[in-house]
């Protein structure tokens, strides 16, 4: 079995809230943004995660390319520990994993021309300014789909759609292993997206990248990923391959995920009884005790309210947190 | 490789900051305060050529001379040629006004951006802003003269002492916003270390509202530069400055307004056109201000 590139154990990221007094000593609520979050992302698949907003699906990503400093656990990348790498060494582990923002407005410098926006990452790696990397550029900009002459552009010259090849273009430049599309489509119009999901697959295929791809979208999900996690307030509840999660969801807040996406046919409509939750996301302020789905739960137990559901494998590569499914191979909840 | 990855982007080729200067030149408010402004300026730095007497010399023969053919604006009670005393106070106006607003866009800028950027010096640098902003400005201008003692280089101090806590809080603002922008994030994710981010990522984006501060600081500048001379803790006499020459023309307002008056015009041209050339500055350069206001 090959090693996983990407691993990350028991990682948390919380944010104390109210900041500290005059006398800088912490006060008030923390915020628990991703909990003892653990996964694997296995070289040249494609993760999808996916949740609610509010759920950590950006934060873990950001935590996995240290852009923010995880509270607890590890992270391994490509086999070594880089959860407390500094300096030289974080940054030479930055050359092999990048990262596609949602907005493409606020991801591009106004100030920059298109050139020293994607050259930025080959300087800071120690390229020079000349005919060398300006070539280089342009042939980034080809493979996402731009032509040489948006060298010169300025970011507000371009649409919603070359805003994002060109960050695409940013992110590919270092010839990266991993790179996380945090919401990369979300903010595009639906002809563009399917275009930009086009490029970064093609895009995978000829570079041989891994990625984290989060949205809320769950088509755009199922259409680009191997497998799919499933976060709810700071939690990983299930991962799966995608035509497991999608055919078979064991959690019932996938359930009641899957179900409220409208279907493309009529007669699909019908088919099965719809797992329906009410009420707002909780909270990760202070968040329910036990099992953090309870309060939503069609099916809540009394031992959902005490104990933290472990994520167990029923199913071979099928993992889930749920106190109804037993971790043995048994059946799921219908 | 998508069918319309090759749909066009705007034709026009316009480099942002030549887009900006067009915008800023068809502006009336900003080119009348550019006009006005200039005017000064521009007498201000001809001062060595188009004035022919000292503008200390006395000449008790010619004292509270009206304007008239020879004394373009008269003359004061020592009979010294207001023409060239006020020009020459331009002169000084100018290098006290740029200077505070020099010292302001290095320092205010070097405190802002540590305070915004570096979030651990945050609440110190913060807390001295605060103490010297909670004193009036013109009292604390004195306040600093006084100690320092009156003299132009010490009128330059005081009035950065004064001004750079207020330039700072503005830097700082704009870079709490920028440092949480996505291309910095992306800057950091590409390995860039705190001094690129902040040359090529957030100084260049903070510029705007410091720009359209600087302007009005100027105004205010010249404007508290004035009313130290004309309080007596400012240039000490008989250096021509229009607080001076005010302070002076003061005991003759009666007699001989003219002396009070042609300088108080000169201040108030200047500090007008500079307030015009500010706004018209903010409405181009930061059109969120506008509203706000």
């Amino acid at each position: 079995m090959t090693e996983p590139l990407v691993e990350v154990a028991a990682l948390s990221k919380h944010f104390p809230l109210g900041g500290k007094n005059f006398f800088g000593r912490r006060h008030g609520a923390v915020l628990r943004a991703v909990d003892e979050v653990s996964l694997r992302i296995m070289p040249g698949e494609t993760l999808g995660l996916v949740g609610e907003s509010g759920c950590g699906k950006s934060t873990l990503g950001r935590l996995l390319l240290r852009l923010i400093e995880p509270t607890d656990g590890n992270l391994i990348f490509n086999g070594a520990e880089i959860t407390r790498l500094k300096g030289a060494a974080l940054r030479e582990v930055r050359r092999s994993m990048q990262i596609v923002f949602q907005d493409p407005y606020g991801a591009l410098n106004p100030r920059m021309a298109v050139e020293d926006i994607i050259a930025e990452p080959l300087i800071i790696h120690g390229a020079r300014q000349g005919p060398g990397t300006r070539k280089q550029v342009a042939s980034m900009l080809d493979r996402v789909g731009l032509p040489a002459r948006a060298l010169d552009r300025f970011p507000h010259e371009f649409s919603g759609g070359q805003r994002q090849r060109i960050g695409i273009a940013r992110a590919l430049i270092l010839s990266p292993r991993f790179v996380v599309c945090d919401e990369a489509v979300s903010a595009l119009d639906v002809s563009v997206q399917a275009q930009i999901v086009n490029l970064l697959q093609d895009l995978q295929r000829e570079m041989g990248l891994t990625y984290l791809f989060i949205a809320h979208d769950l088509s755009v999900v199922r259409h680009i990923s191997d497998r799919v996690a499933v976060m709810y307030l700071g939690k990983v509840v299930e991962v799966a391959q995608k035509h497991a999660i999608y055919a078979a969801p064991l959690h019932p807040y996938t359930q009641a995920l899957i179900a409220a996406v409208p279907a493309s046919h009529p007669a699909d409509r019908s088919r099965g009884k719809r797992v329906r939750i009410a009420g707002d996301i909780p909270s990760a302020f202070n968040p329910p005790s036990g099992c953090r789905f309870h309060t939503r739960c069609p099916y809540v137990m009394p031992v959902c309210r005490e104990v933290v559901p472990p994520l167990v494998e029923p199913v071979p590569g099928h993992h889930v947190a749920c106190h109804l499914i037993d971790a043995s191979p048994a059946g799921a909840p219908t | 490789m998508s069918e319309l990855a090759a749909e066009d982007f705007a034709p026009q080729r316009v480099h942002p900051a030549r887009a900006t200067l067009k915008r800023l030149f068809h502006h009336r408010l900003f080119v009348t305060g550019l006009a006005l402004f200039g005017v000064i300026a521009i007498i201000a730095a001809l001062a060595p050529w188009i004035t022919d007497v000292d503008p200390n010399r006395l000449s008790m023969r010619n004292k509270f001379l009206s304007p008239n053919g020879d004394w373009v604006f008269g003359t004061d009670n020592f009979g010294r040629s207001l023409w060239s005393r006020t020009v020459w106070g331009a002169q000084l106006s100018m290098i006290i006004g740029a200077s505070v607003v020099a010292l302001n866009a290095v320092f205010g800028t070097l405190i802002g951006a540590a305070a915004g950027y570096f979030r651990r010096l945050d609440n110190m640098l913060m807390r001295v802003n605060d103490a010297l902003m909670a004193f009036p400005a013109i009292l604390l201008a004195i306040a600093v003269t006084s100690v320092l003692g009156p003299s132009t280089l010490n009128v330059i101090l005081a009035l950065g002492i004064v001004y750079i806590p207020r330039t700072a809080r503005i830097v700082r603002s704009s870079v709490i916003v920028l440092r949480e922008m996505e291309y910095v994030q992306a800057a950091v994710a590409a390995g860039a270390g705190h001094w690129r981010i902040l040359r090529h990522h957030i100084l260049p984006n903070a510029m705007a509202p410091m720009i359209v501060q600087l302007s009005f600081l100027f105004a205010y500048a010249v404007l508290s530069e004035a009313t130290l001379s004309f309080l007596g803790v400012g240039a000490v006499p008989p250096t021509p400055t229009w607080g001076n020459i005010m302070a002076e023309g003061r005991d003759y307002m009666r007699d001989a307004p003219w002396i009070i008056t042609i300088p108080g015009i000169a201040l108030m041209i200047t500090v007008m056109g500079l307030n015009l050339l500010g706004d018209g500055l903010r409405d181009v350069l930061d059109p969120r201000l506008r509203i706000q206001q």
